[in-house]
Parts: structure tokens; C-alpha cells; sequence
């Protein structure tokens, strides 16, 4: 069998042996590079990153929030849905009853362990009253210890502002059972 | 008062004053600079923006904080000594290296003379000698840290560094005997005097002039002295990891550091004291009513401003050539630079020996 073999000329010319023409090539990509970045207008492409964050796309699946109907009150009805569709058995929800008849069940207790979330987007698909959503574009999640990363129903609640038509206000909703406090976001804005 | 100034007549203490000056106000200032330059300016080179972070409060400086961060840092880093290591020679290596690259300030003139009194701390007689064998020391710093470190990585950057620079020392001198015959002087002062000619009053006879060839072969050979890329494979990171100072750590390793960028301040000022007229302005005689502390300032100025483009200049070869393998560094050597040195030096003496 006869291979196709292409022969490249390795043979040392008079450019090549005296490096200098090379050297000279070389240093006019480096120096034009060099001149552009420190007086002219910078190439630089790197985000400078605690201050600046890179814009993520819309479609990016970052931290998750649970939405509210236009009355304030969360969307969620504990249906249960999502806690049986996440492949990392990382959502927990207790349900409970409310007063309101306009609210019938909502959760009790939402709980999402981000550190065993695989941002899969499964509960989001799932969810019937579009209740949870991962469109929060918070990038960076870094806490000091493993329980901060625990997020409550009033913190995924609260990484989103409710509109002015709001009927509940926040003293409204029930307390959670276990009384946990809304943790700070990964931005450091404590929780209101 | 009287005292004071038959004090700082007495040819000691102006030696001790002119080492102080250049090494604590120019060579180590510069150095030390180069240490954060090369950083920030391989980051312009490569669309970077380089070490910005160090600071004091709010106060960043645009990076400049990182020389005393580095400083700092390597001063209250532990100091290791690696098990089964030579301690004595392992203490001393770091000191050669640096000896070697400080030393070479002592024959480089920074401003023109007044009178009696040099800017040179010493003018030796075998003047450029005493720089072959000033940097022929520097290799003990490399070979001892090689060979006393324990490891076999730094060995293998010991024994590199030892050949390199041994062969590299031939060439460094035969580039220069050219230079020595247009000048007719191995004495610094004498060759710095010559290049402040000029022909038809036009062109400076600078050393760059009248010995292309030498200046290029002379270049390379001090880059590959100073053991930096492309010639940097007694370091070879991609492969002995850091060479023959792989086991060092804390301040010991910072000198070795420091040594090399003092080394390119070193490197940048003989090449503007032999090649570019050193401390000599051009076309300055025109100007005879000049004040002589004016000319004294505008000599400093121009030798520090091209000791300060020829660091940059080294600085940005170093990213921009890759890494020669070390067969290759070694054919570079003696089979181009060797002949290319020789034909210079003939060359050079039949012109002379013709003009005569
Ligand atoms: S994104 Fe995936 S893993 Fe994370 S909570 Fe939703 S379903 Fe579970
Ligand atoms: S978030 Fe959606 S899927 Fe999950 S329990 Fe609430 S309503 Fe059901």
C-alpha cells in the first residue's frame, strides 16, 4: 500500500540559520502587542474579576429563586414535583396549609443543597407553576461553611423583588418551621 | 567643616561614596524594578494586564506595592536547607551569583569625568578583563548551587550551566577584540572617549558603528551569561523545573533572583558603555558654553535612559524567542557565533591595518 506522503522541506535556509530575520519577525508581533497595551488602546480581554463579572447569557443556569405571584405570595404549591426530578436528591419540601384560601398549599419548609446541586435545570423543566427558576445569574457561590450552603425557602424567595402590586408583605408568610434565618447571598446582601 | 571635606577628599571614602551611589541608587533600584517590569510588560506582550493586586488600603499603586510584597514575603518564608546538602556550599552559592552580577558596576563610567574625579568607581588598567573574569565567577554560583543542593534536577542545571557558560564566555571575549583594536584600549574609560568622535561631525562613532558584527555576537553571548531565554535551559522550567536553584527557598532563592535581574541592569549598561557611547551625547560639542553640571546631568540621563531601553530590549527578546534545546545552544555557540567572531576580529584588523 502507498501512503500519500507530503515532504516538507526541513533544510536549514540562509534566513533561517542566521535567526536574526526570525528574531526580527518575532519581535515585531511582540512589539506591536506591547505598544498597542500600554499606550494605545488596550487588547487586554481580562475581567477584573470581584469587580467585574462577565455577563452570563440568559439561558445561563445560576443559582436558583423561587418566583412570587403578582400578590407577593410564592408560586410554589409543593407539588412535589421538582423533589422527585432532581437526579441529585438535593431539594427537600414540607408542605403546609394556609389560611388564605386564594393560597391552598404552599411549602413549608423549601429547601435546596446548592453544594449537591449538579445545575442540572431538571427541577425548573418540571415545575407546572413555573415556580422555581435558575435565571438569577449569580455566578459565584463561595461560603465558609457547608451549612451556608443550604439554601432556605426565604432566601431563594429573596434573591427576587416583588412587584409594587404586592398584597403580602414579607411578615405575611409564615415563618418556616425550623425558624432558620435567610443567609446572605453569594454577593454578601444580607437577605431583608 | 574643613574636616568634612578633607574627609570626602580622601580617595577611600569617594570610592566607598561613587559604590553606594551606583549600586544602592542605580544598579539595585533598576534591578529590583526589572523584577516587577518583566511581569507587567510579559503581560502587555501577551494581552494581559499582570500583577495589580498588592496594596495598602485602597492604594494599589498600578502593581508597583508587588516589589514589596515580594520582598516581604521572601523574607519571612522559611528557609530550607535540603536533607544530605552540602550547608557550607549550599550558604555561599547565592553570594557568587550575586557578587558576580554587582560587580560589574565597578569599571562602568555613569557620567562623563570632571577634572580628576571619575563617575566610574574604579578604572582598572585591564579594564573589559575584569569582566571576563567577574562573569567566569558567576558560573561557580550556578555549578555550587548544582552540585551542593542534593537533587538531581539541580544538577543537571548546574552542569548545563557550567558548559553554557564557559563556551559562552569564549565568544563574549573574541566579539570584543575588534572593538578593543578600533579603540586601541582594553580600558573602559579609553573606549568610552572613542566613541565620543564623530565622523564628518555627523554620525557618533559609536561602538554599534563601527562593530555590528561584535555587538550582535556579543549580545547573545551576555544573554546566554545571564542564563535567560532563549537561552535559558540551565533553567529549563519545562523540564529540571527551575535548574540548579530548584532547592532553594526564602531569601537565598530571592538573591538568586535578584542576582539575575541586577544581571540584565549589568548586561544593559556594558552594552550602552562599549556599543552606545556609554555616557557620551551625541552631537553635545556643538554646544561649547554648556555648564558643566548640565553636561554631567545630560550624560547621566542618556546613559541611564539607554541602560533602561536595553533592559526592556532584553526583557522583551526573552518573550518573543522560544527556548533553544541545549544541542542547540551549544552548535549556536561554535559553529556560528565562534566563526562569525573570527571573521569580525580579521576583518577588523585588515580595515585598520588598511586605513593606516
Ligand atoms: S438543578 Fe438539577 S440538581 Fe439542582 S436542584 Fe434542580 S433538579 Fe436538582
Ligand atoms: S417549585 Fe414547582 S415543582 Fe417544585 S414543589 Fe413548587 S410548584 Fe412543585
Amino acid at each position: 500500500m502507498k501512503f500519500k506522503v507530503k515532504k516538507v522541506d526541513r533544510s536549514e535556509g540562509l534566513r533561517e540559520a542566521l535567526y536574526i530575520p526570525g528574531i526580527a519577525v518575532g519581535l515585531k508581533h511582540t512589539m506591536r502587542h506591547f505598544f498597542r497595551n500600554i499606550v494605545g488602546k488596550k487588547d487586554v480581554v481580562t475581567i477584573q474579576y470581584p469587580e467585574e463579572e462577565r455577563p452570563v447569557s440568559q439561558r445561563w443556569r445560576g443559582r436558583h429563586r423561587l418566583t412570587r405571584r403578582d400578590d407577593g405570595f410564592l408560586k410554589c404549591v409543593a407539588c412535589y414535583m421538582c423533589e422527585t426530578v432532581c437526579p441529585a436528591k438535593c431539594i427537600h419540601i414540607e408542605a403546609g396549609e394556609h389560611p388564605d384560601f386564594s393560597v391552598e398549599k404552599y411549602p413549608v419548609r423549601f429547601d435546596i443543597d446548592e453544594l449537591r446541586c449538579v445545575f442540572c435545570g431538571l427541577c425548573v423543566e418540571a415545575c407546572p407553576k413555573e415556580a422555581i427558576r435558575m435565571d438569577t445569574g449569580v455566578i459565584g457561590m463561595a461560603y465558609h461553611s457547608r451549612e451556608s450552603f443550604n439554601f432556605t425557602r426565604d432566601l431563594l424567595r429573596d434573591t427576587y423583588t416583588p412587584n409594587e402590586k404586592t398584597k403580602y408583605t414579607d411578615a405575611d408568610l409564615p415563618k418556616p418551621l425550623d425558624q432558620q434565618s435567610a443567609l446572605p447571598n453569594s454577593r454578601g446582601i444580607p437577605a431583608p | 567643616m574643613q574636616l568634612v571635606l578633607e574627609f570626602l577628599a580622601l580617595p577611600f571614602v569617594q570610592d566607598v561614596l561613587k559604590i553606594l551611589f551606583i549600586l544602592l541608587l542605580f544598579a539595585m533600584p533598576l534591578g529590583t524594578f526589572m523584577t516587577l517590569m518583566e511581569r507587567k510588560w510579559s503581560a502587555a506582550v501577551q494581552d494581559r494586564i499582570g500583577p495589580n493586586r498588592a496594596n495598602i488600603g485602597s492604594y494599589r499603586g498600578r502593581g508597583l506595592l508587588h516589589i514589596a510584597a515580594d520582598a516581604l514575603k521572601s523574607i519571612f518564608k522559611e528557609d530550607l536547607i535540603p536533607k544530605g546538602a552540602d550547608k557550607f556550599l549550599y550558604t555561599i552559592a547565592p553570594f557568587f551569583s550575586f557578587m558576580s552580577a554587582v560587580a560589574v558596576f565597578a569599571i562602568i563610567p555613569i557620567a562623563g569625568p570632571i577634572g580628576d574625579f571619575k563617575f566610574q568607581v574604579t578604572d582598572v588598567q585591564p579594564g573589559l578583563l575584569f569582566i571576563f573574569a567577574i562573569t567566569s565567577l558567576g558560573v561557580y554560583g550556578a555549578v555550587l548551587a548544582g552540585a551542593s543542593s542534593n537533587s538531581k534536577f539541580a544538577l543537571f542545571g548546574g552542569t548545563r550551566a557550567s558548559a553554557q557558560m564557559i563556551s559562552y564566555e569564549v565568544f563574549l571575549g573574541l566579539s570584543l577584540m575588534g572593538l578593543f583594536m578600533v579603540y586601541g584600549s582594553t580600558q573602559v574609560s579609553a573606549i568610552v572617549e572613542g566613541q565620543g568622535e564623530h565622523w564628518f561631525g555627523l554620525i557618533p562613532k559609536w561602538g554599534v558603528f563601527t562593530q555590528p558584527l561584535g555587538f550582535v555576537v556579543f549580545f547573545t553571548a551576555l544573554i546566554a551569561e545571564t542564563k535567560r531565554a532563549p537561552f535559558d535551559a540551565p533553567e529549563g522550567e519545562s523540564e529540571i523545573v527551575a535548574g540548579y536553584f530548584v532547592e532553594y527557598s526564602g531569601m537565598r532563592w530571592s538573591s538568586f533572583m535578584l542576582a539575575e535581574y541586577i544581571a540584565i541592569v549589568g548586561v544593559a549598561a556594558l552594552i550602552t558603555t562599549l556599543f552606545f557611547g556609554g555616557y557620551q551625547v551625541p552631537w553635545l560639542y556643538h554646544w561649547e558654553s554648556a555648564p558643566q553640571w548640565l553636561v554631567t546631568l545630560l550624560q547621566f540621563g542618556k546613559f541611564a535612559s539607554f541602560t533602561f531601553i536595553f533592559c526592556w530590549f532584553q526583557i522583551q527578546i526573552r518573550w518573543t524567542v522560544p527556548k533553544f534545546r541545549f544541542d542547540q545552544t551549544m552548535a549556536l555557540g561554535w559553529k556560528k557565533l565562534l566563526p562569525v567572531a573570527l571573521l569580525n576580529t580579521v576583518v577588523t584588523a585588515i580595515i585598520i591595518v588598511a586605513l593606516a
